[in-house]
């Protein structure tokens, strides 16, 4: 299926809508909204969604689960559902279910010893402390092999991203994976994965702040009249909208491939590489613009504005930033030469 | 959410993928026939009468019109193809560009019988070359202060006055002209303008060049002095123009003329850069690359709106203000990009004369068909801000 399920994208939106509204959660005094979203997303099957329904996940389409990330990027939703997404889809392509609750992904290689064992560390696991389960990718020699680790049995050290939430270094000493098997993922596949799933969440961060930042200059008067009477500010929230509207065509893009390709092929790294580069510079571009806009009440915690700023621009280093995709896109078309750049753009 | 943008994501469709291979095809022997320089030194190529007459014959002018007015009935996304090809061989089109984009569209929308019978089947057969005359010496962005009268008279209509900045009015056979007709209205300060059909040849119609800083000439002053167009000239409603223009700007605003007219300097760096550059050149390059594939997702995007019917025209200001921001800014990060490579490896010999072309026409970019300033002005009004 290369279209997204509009019930799918309602049922998701809808639990965001009533259970990670960012006002409500925002203003909470504790941390009692997070079982009942996490309880019902997983009920509804949505955090499974990329598993095949042969191994007891949601079965749901790959166009579906970028939808539901956009969706849950425009409610700045602070539970690990990419990363639950992502572990499954993993462990689907080494034929691996998925136990319940919450999963991440180690997007660094880590080794597998002489004992079939998991040696090493992991760097930047966004959500290791909050989850379960840890979905590794490594080799057996030259195979890729996913493995299922229970997270008890791993050393994460705390770490906090911008947006505050956990990404941690995680340490394997001789861990015992609780399943593995071959994988026909390669770490770079999971890597572009992640970077398209993360490009989704910006985009849909981006929509949000755009919302926010047009209907706060409509409703903030300075010098007599709604300061989005001024030129100057609606010519900014003019750019952020250009900025917004080059995320969401460059993460569809990205999205729409990945839904229509057989493999992880040229093309595809080439428009997911674009799409974690462009979405990338506009979540810079987009949270300055939005918060130049809102002035000193953006900067407060009260304000709900951060909620979406924070992890959107921390969500660019995730899974290869802006740099490491570009300098790699820009070594693919140097490579390829300069008669090659347009017949590879045009390549449908 | 009060500011819905939708740019969907779209695959064109086989039969344009189809298309794209005898347009490179076509394109590689007229390179091969020397009939035209591909070194992107004359930006969106030079106006070649012979060229359009050509590409004419081939059915791809007029693609989506009406074959009853020599049009094609083909795709939005056909047509799409057919441009970005000939735009990145520095084809000369300029002597169909702005009839084939936007000038037979209005005539097929509001010209009478005859003119539609007569004049755009031979726009569709590269006969034929229009020239926009919208800007004045004292109306430029603020097209609602054109002063340009036409006349009413008993056979028809007199014109008396001056259009400015109007390029290739000397080569071309017509003009689409924003006329005053009546005064502004204390209600509707945009209330009065008409659309006419001007034929050059005219007696009354003086053309003096106005030549670009670079030296270049496709600017002109048009000069009507009791100039008199037939009934039949006026187009659309009398004094409405205002409300006819709308559909033209989404045509005209987002097309992938407004992100690769500086096209040849990318090509230019990557041969400059080398086959393996440094992680400076890498970067850059990449930085370049992600926000073109990008721009070109929202050009079809908005050609897919196109294709449907509707009339994008906030889409279609996004994509020119980006569009035209990035390749405004490519010589300057190309040069940037460039500055540690040797000369003397002689990677590419023409980086240079293609990077002072671009250079020079840079500031045009962000000027010609609609400021960056009015784009930002119509999104701001898409986003209900006025």
């Amino acid at each position: 299926m290369h279209e997204a399920d509009d019930i799918v994208i309602e049922t998701a939106t809808r639990i965001f809508r009533d259970l990670a509204d960012p006002q409500t959660i925002n203003a909470a005094s504790d941390d009692a909204w997070r079982a009942p979203l996490w309880n019902t997303l997983e009920e509804s099957g949505l955090t499974k969604a990329w598993l095949g329904d042969d191994l007891g996940g949601g079965g749901g389409s790959l166009a579906d689960g970028f939808a539901i990330l956009r969706a849950a990027g425009a409610h700045a939703v602070p539970v690990p559902l990419a990363e639950t997404l992502l572990a499954a889809w993993l462990l689907g392509r080494a034929g691996l279910s998925a136990p319940d609750g919450a999963m991440t992904v180690a997007p660094e290689s880590v080794a597998l010893n002489a004992n079939g064992r998991l040696e090493g560390a992991a760097r930047a696991v966004p959500f290791a402390s909050e989850a379960g389960h840890i979905a590794v990718l490594t080799h057996d020699g030259e195979t890729p092999v996913a493995a299922l680790v229970a997270a008890a049995d791993c050393a994460i050290a705390e770490g906090r991203n911008l947006a505050g939430e956990p990404r941690n270094v995680v340490t394997f000493a001789d861990v015992a994976p609780l399943a593995m098997a071959p994988s026909t993922a390669e770490v770079d596949d999971l890597m572009l994965m992640g970077a398209a799933v993360r490009a989704s969440q910006m985009t849909g961060a981006l929509e949000s702040v755009l919302d926010i930042a047009v209907t706060y200059a409509g409703e903030r008067v300075a010098f007599g009249r709604p300061i989005s009477r001024f030129q100057a500010v609606q010519h900014e929230l003019a750019k952020l909208a250009g900025e917004t509207a080059a995320a969401i065509a460059a993460s569809g893009a990205a999205a729409m491939t990945i839904s229509q390709s057989a493999a992880f092929d040229e093309r595809l790294f080439f428009e997911i590489a674009s799409a974690k580069v462009r979405v990338g510079e506009a979540a810079r571009d987009g949270a300055a613009i939005a918060h130049q806009v809102h002035g000193a009440i953006g900067f407060t915690e009260e304000h709900v504005l951060h909620r979406f700023t924070r992890r959107m621009l921390a969500w660019r280093d995730d899974f290869g930033s802006e740099s490491i995709w570009a300098s790699r896109l820009g070594s693919m078309v140097a490579r390829a030469g300069a008669d090659a750049l347009w017949p590879t753009i045009t390549a449908a | 959410m009060t500011s819905r943008i939708a740019f969907d994501p779209i695959r064109l469709p086989p039969e344009a993928e189809a298309l794209r291979d005898e347009v490179r095809a076509f394109l590689a022997e007229e390179i091969a026939a020397g009939s035209f320089d591909p070194s992107g030194q004359s930006g969106r190529g030079a106006f070649d009468r012979e060229f359009s007459r050509r590409v004419g014959a081939k059915g791809w002018l007029g693609m989506t019109w009406p074959k009853k007015y020599g049009g094609h009935e083909r795709s939005f996304f056909e047509r799409y193809v057919v441009t970005e090809e000939m735009l990145i061989a520095s084809a000369p089109t300029q002597g169909h560009f702005v009839a084939d984009r936007q000038s037979g569209p209005i005539l097929l929308r509001y010209a009478d019988e005859a003119i539609k019978q007569n004049v755009v089947p031979r726009i569709a057969r590269g006969e034929c070359g229009f020239c926009i005359g919208m800007s004045e010496p004292d109306s430029g962005s603020d097209l609602f202060a054109a002063k340009t009268r036409a006349e009413k008279v008993s056979d028809g209509w007199l014109v008396n006055g001056r259009k400015l900045w109007t390029s290739y009015a000397h080569k071309a056979d017509y003009m689409i002209a924003l006329l005053r007709t009546s005064p502004a209205t204390k209600e509707n300060r945009r209330h009065g303008l008409s659309q006419f059909l001007v034929d050059l040849k005219t007696p009354g119609i003086t053309i003096r060049p106005v030549p670009f800083m670079t030296g270049g000439h496709e600017f002109n002053e048009v000069t009507f002095d009791d100039v008199a167009l037939p009934e039949n000239a006026l187009l659309g409603e009398v004094d409405m123009a205002w409300k006819q223009a709308t559909a033209e700007l989404a045509y005209e605003r987002s097309g992938p003329e407004r992100f690769l007219e500086t096209y040849q300097v990318l090509v230019h760096l990557i041969q400059a850069l080398g086959t393996d550059p440094d992680l400076r050149g890498a970067e850059g390059l990449g930085r370049l690359v992600a926000q073109l594939n990008t721009l070109r997702r929202m050009s079809i995007s908005v050609a897919g709106m196109l294709a449907a019917g509707k009339e994008p025209v906030l889409e279609a200001s996004m994509v020119k203000d980006l569009g035209t921001n990035w390749e405004q800014l490519l010589p300057a990060t190309a040069r940037d990009l460039a500055a540690f490579v040797d000369p003397a490896q002689g990677n590419s010999p023409g980086f240079q004369a293609v990077l002072d072309h671009a250079t020079l026409i840079a500031p045009k970019l962000t000027i010609q068909g609609g400021t960056r300033e009015i784009l930002r002005g119509i999104i701001a009004r898409g986003l209900g801000l006025r």
